[in-house]
């Protein structure tokens, strides 16, 4: 099977291998997830980028067999994720842990913080009585709120502190690897940046591994160390951020980051404003499924699926013509 | 009342010429019992003809009850306490929308001043077609045939670059994108040929190529038909985008208000700079070896509507405070050329 | 649900007074209560002492509600119908709430459960109450049991139903999503997550069933298939009353009143214990 390139640092604690998911709704299957392959590496932060609908979402719960995946696997720690049954996941689901986008329906409105992440420990039985306490009151100090706090219900809670109280919740059974789903994008701006920075500390301090979710390009290009582009269910282009957001090579990550506003208004640059919509999954184009909204698409790109092909050792693009596109920028540039 | 006959009004010449609208310490609370909810606490913008002014700030911060105050469509219990929204009609004269009378406040919807909202969905009517709707808004304005206005419809939208447009008419908004529809909503807006349009979040729920589209049209329509935009948006990078003026706004106040230029190279009130050092700057926030830099948040939270603190409103999260910034709340001032700021200490930035 | 609280749990006589509605809701129906329990202390005549010289008279002072057709007081027999009447209510409730929720939660949370109990719950919804109650006692042999198990069994695809159509719901939710993350197993999350979300629609349900199943048995004693004609409920009453409405009002009036008065009462405790069990309304805390 195609392999993708390993990031750098070697020891990977996720190996996703052509995860497909299809949805079989009342108007016919749809491809939330196509054939996708990545790795992450210990200790690393990848995101995962795309429009709404990209899959972005179902691909990270499907590696938390929060759906059922269609077909792939998913190696976690040398033990494929998608095999192993019921049971023997549960001690695996303490490993693992979520992180999600809405601070409002994220926490039950009838427990108290508490419990919600008192629940978590019970779960796994890692601590009882004063000991249990002591570890609530800790993972709120930690998160940034008070002790005093594991009384209150959720509703009595800012948006952003919600968001520390999922956190909390997730770290409350020491996982390896956390999917955070688009954990800052109901936020506002000035919260956000708290919560990036509380993301980052305990990155760092807890060495986790993290699936970072997003639509925000600003964002992904800080805080993560590797990128996944997806389009309609399919992976577009991989690699370390600094060299996709550096040398983008697909056409599509290109229009992507050309587009996304920047808070400076003396940058003028050169937008690619890609016409029309994005498809529907139900229906996806064949061949390359960007091929509807790609300016440089050929007839070539009907045919077949493009293969991925490495441009550096962990940067990859799924595109026919990225080798003569690249050409065709250098000699403008020369030119 | 300032009931403007037929002699020219005299608020006429408070305005200057190239402003289209002025809102002058607009005061909107939302009174419920004992409490007042002070949405929108000393408002004061100018939008200028033919440009547009970003109105940015955080959530709940009167954005749109800003907007819903100057359509004066405002929800109960919502009220107009205090101030002016003066605006230029197209034939010169100025009235005050706070105290203009229901009756003639609907002539200027949607002739004068059209406004799209953030969620095209719930905007449009899901059970007509998009071409009912936008021939229904003509001929409420204008006495047109059914034929006349559905080439009208067809015309607008097309202005909006919907393709196949005259099989569009027939379509209902839940047969097309979110994309499509914010096209559609914007095609309403502008069939009555407005002078100025109120933009809520129009792209907050769109997608950044999406947005992108959308940004691209607003901006070619602003141009060819020079009408004037107020931009309501919490995203800095799309007011660099769109705006000619930006208006800063926090906890119900006009903070600050300047060219967007002006208001990016120097921010002049500590609010907006802890803003800009919120966003994530890949070349500020790494070192030299390319490891990360911690962000810089701006401390705390917003204050609550219903308790603001006495003085300057961000004076509980602000690095410069001092004393006196507690007890008494700063004015709007110039603090540069075409440069507002509502802080004692702009010098010092 | 071992939900263990940090914060000392405030005594809840001060939570329920501090809601006026919840308090009078109560205490009315605490005391129709009181009254049918204590009808031997209470009631002046015996439910079904003959005086055939006294009937059909109306209120008076021997006779607060007045007698009927066979001169029996109806104040005394009242006050002796309320212990079936609302022994039925809420035994019925109660049975209609077990089967219905579980059923219901069942249905939301496995898919091939919910083809079996959902066909089932639209085929019994399909057919009037009264058929269905009447064609179950008549199977079951007419007894105060049979006819509480029949009206639980009668009213419980209500539940079901709205329990189902919630569960649906709030399965999806993120915080249900969570729980499945943490491994916590599936009749925890049903419990703690999802039923502790839908008190509020199965009160008001309740609240309903109660006074429905109140009104059915009188319906079944009328047609004969219900509980013993000798032991009076509000039901059986109102029922040999009818014929005598314009005549003697008062054989319809009291135990209807009875009725009304029981269900609006519940009605107020259903809505307190809403307001009381939902954090988000209690704000005095
Ligand atoms: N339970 C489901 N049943 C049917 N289709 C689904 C389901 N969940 C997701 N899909 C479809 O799968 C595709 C991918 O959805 P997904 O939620 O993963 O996208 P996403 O990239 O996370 O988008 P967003 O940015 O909006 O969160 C979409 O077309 C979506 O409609
Ligand atoms: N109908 C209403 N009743 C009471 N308060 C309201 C109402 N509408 C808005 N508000 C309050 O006014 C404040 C400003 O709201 P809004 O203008 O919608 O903010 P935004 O800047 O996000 O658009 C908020 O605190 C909001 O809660
Ligand atoms: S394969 Fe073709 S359609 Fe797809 S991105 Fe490359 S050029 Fe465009
Ligand atoms: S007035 Fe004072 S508190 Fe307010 S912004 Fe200026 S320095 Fe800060
Ligand atoms: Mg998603
Ligand atoms: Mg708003």
């Amino acid at each position: 099977m195609n392999h993708s390139p390993s990031p750098q640092g070697g020891d990977v604690l996720l190996s996703v291998r052509n995860l497909s998911k299809r949805f079989h709704t009342a108007s016919g299957p749809v491809k939330a997830v196509e054939d996708v392959s990545f790795d992450v590496g210990r200790g690393r932060i990848v995101g995962i980028v795309g429009e709404s609908g990209s899959g972005k979402t179902t691909a990270g719960r499907c590696i938390l067999r929060l759906v059922e995946p269609s077909e792939g696997e998913a190696v976690f720690d040398g033990v494929d994720l998608f095999k192993l049954p019921e049971k023997a996941l549960r001690a695996y689901r303490r490993r693992m842990q979520i992180i999600f986008q809405d601070p409002y329906s994220s926490l039950n409105p009838r427990m108290r913080v508490g419990d919600i992440i008192g629940e978590a420990i019970d779960t796994h039985g890692l601590a009882k009585g004063a000991a249990r306490q002591a570890r609530i009151a800790d993972l709120l100090a930690r998160v940034g709120l008070s002790p005093e706090h594991a009384r209150r219900y959720p509703h009595e809670f800012s948006g952003g502190q919600r968001q520390r109280i999922g956190i909390a919740r997730a770290l409350a059974v020491e996982p390896e690897l956390i999917v955070a789903d688009e954990p800052v994008s109901a936020l506002d701006v000035s919260v956000q940046a708290q919560v990036l920075n509380l993301i980052q500390e305990l990155q760092k301090e807890l060495g986790l591994t993290m699936l970072f979710i997003s639509h925000d390009l600003t964002v992904v290009e800080y805080l993560c160390d590797d990128i996944v582009v997806l389009y309609l269910g399919r992976i577009m282009e991989q690699g370390p951020s600094r060299e996709v957001y550096a040398n983008p090579r697909h056409p599509y990550t290109k229009a992507l980051l050309s587009t996304a506003p920047i808070p400076d208004p003396t940058v003028r640059r050169e937008r690619v404003i890609l016409q029309g919509d994005i498809p529907s999954p139900l229906d996806p184009p064949s061949g390359c499924v960007f091929r509807t909204r790609c300016p440089f698409a050929i007839e070539a790109c009907a045919k077949a699926v493009p293969p991925r092909e490495s441009v550096s050792p962990s940067h990859s693009v799924a595109c026919i013509r990225q080798a003569e596109l690249a050409t065709l920028a250098t000699q403008k540039v020369t030119a | 009342m300032a009931a403007v006959l037929s002699a020219p009004s005299p608020l006429t010449a408070t305005l200057p010429e190239d402003v289209v609208l002025r809102a002058e310490d607009l005061h909107t609370h939302f009174i419920v019992g004992e409490r007042a909810a002070k949405s929108v606490d000393g408002v004061t913008l100018t939008v200028r003809r033919g440009e547009t002014l970003a109105v940015v700030g955080e959530s709940g911060s009167g954005k749109s009850v800003t907007s819903l105050s100057i359509m004066r469509l405002l929800a109960h219990p919502g009220r107009i306490v205090r101030g002016k929204i003066l605006y230029r009609m197209r034939d010169g004269t100025v009235v005050d929308l706070a105290t203009l009378p229901e009756k003639r406040m609907r002539a200027i919807r949607g002739k004068e001043i059209a406004m799209i909202f953030q969620e095209p969905m719930t905007s449009l009517n899901p059970l007509y077609t998009v071409g009912d709707q936008i021939m229904e808004m003509i001929r409420l304005h204008e006495p047109v045939s059914r034929h006349e206005a559905r080439q009208r419809a067809r015309q607008m939208l097309e202005l909006v670059e919907i393709p196949a447009a005259e099989k569009r008419l027939d379509q209902y908004p839940h047969e097309m994108s979110g994309g499509m529809r914010q096209r559609v909503m914007i095609a309403l807006a502008l069939s009555c040929n407005p002078a100025l349009l109120i933009a809520d979040e129009p792209t907050t729920a769109l997608d950044v190529t999406i947005q992108a589209q959308i940004l691209d049209l607003m901006r070619r329509l602003q141009r060819d038909i020079g009408m004037s935009i107020l931009f309501i948006t919490h995203n800095l990078g799309v007011v660099a985008e769109i705006a000619h003026e930006v208006a800063v706004m926090y906890a119900g106040r006009v903070v600050e208000q300047a060219p967007v230029e002006a208001l990016f190279a120097r921010p002049r009130h500590p609010y907006t700079k802890g803003l800009l050092a919120c966003i994530p700057n890949p070349e500020r926030d790494r070192a030299a070896d390319g490891a990360r830099l911690m962000l810089n948040p701006i401390p705390g939270n917003v204050p609550s509507v219903l308790n603001l603190p006495p003085g300057c409103t961000y004076a509980p999260r602000c690095p410069l405070v001092e004393p006196r910034c507690e007890g008494e709340a700063p004015g709007l001032v110039p603090a540069g050329p075409g440069h507002l700021s509502r802080c004692f200490r702009h010098e010092l930035l | 649900m071992a939900a263990v609280s940090i914060a000392p749990a405030p005594r809840i006589t001060t939570l329920i007074l501090q809601r006026k509605t919840l308090a009078i809701g109560l205490a009315v129906i605490l005391a129709i209560a009181l009254f049918a329990l204590l009808a031997p202390l209470i009631a002046p005549y015996a439910p079904n002492k003959l005086s055939i010289v006294n009937r059909l008279k109306p209120p008076s002072g021997t006779y607060f509600f007045g007698t009927d057709e066979f001169g029996r007081d109806i104040f005394s027999r009242t006050i002796y119908a309320g212990r079936l009447s609302l022994t039925v209510g809420a035994a019925a409730t109660v049975f209609a709430g077990v089967i219905g929720i579980t059923l219901g939660l069942v249905a939301g949370f496995f898919r091939r459960a919910d083809t079996v109990i959902a066909r089932i719950v639209d085929a019994m919804m399909a057919f009037p109450d009264i058929l269905l109650a009447i064609a179950l006692v008549a199977a079951l042999g007419p007894s105060l049991a049979t006819v509480i198990v029949a009206l639980g069994i009668v009213y419980a695809p209500r539940l079901a139903r709205i329990v189902r159509a919630s569960t649906l719901v709030i399965r999806e939710l993120p915080y249900v999503e969570a729980a499945r993350a943490l491994g916590v197993p599936t009749w925890r999350i049903m419990t703690r997550h999802v039923l502790r979300n839908l008190v509020s629609p199965i009160l008001v349900q309740a609240t309903f069933i109660f006074a429905y199943a109140m009104l059915a048995e009188a319906s079944l004693s009328f047609l004969g298939v219900g509980v013993s004609p000798e032991i009076p409920t509000w039901g059986t009453m109102i029922a040999s009353g009818r014929q005598y409405v314009g005549q003697a009002d008062w054989m319809t009036i009291f135990p209807g009143v009875a009725i009304i008065l029981s269900v609006l009462s519940l009605q107020l405790v259903g809505d307190g214990l809403r307001d009381l069990l939902d954090p988000r309304l209690r704000k005095d805390l």
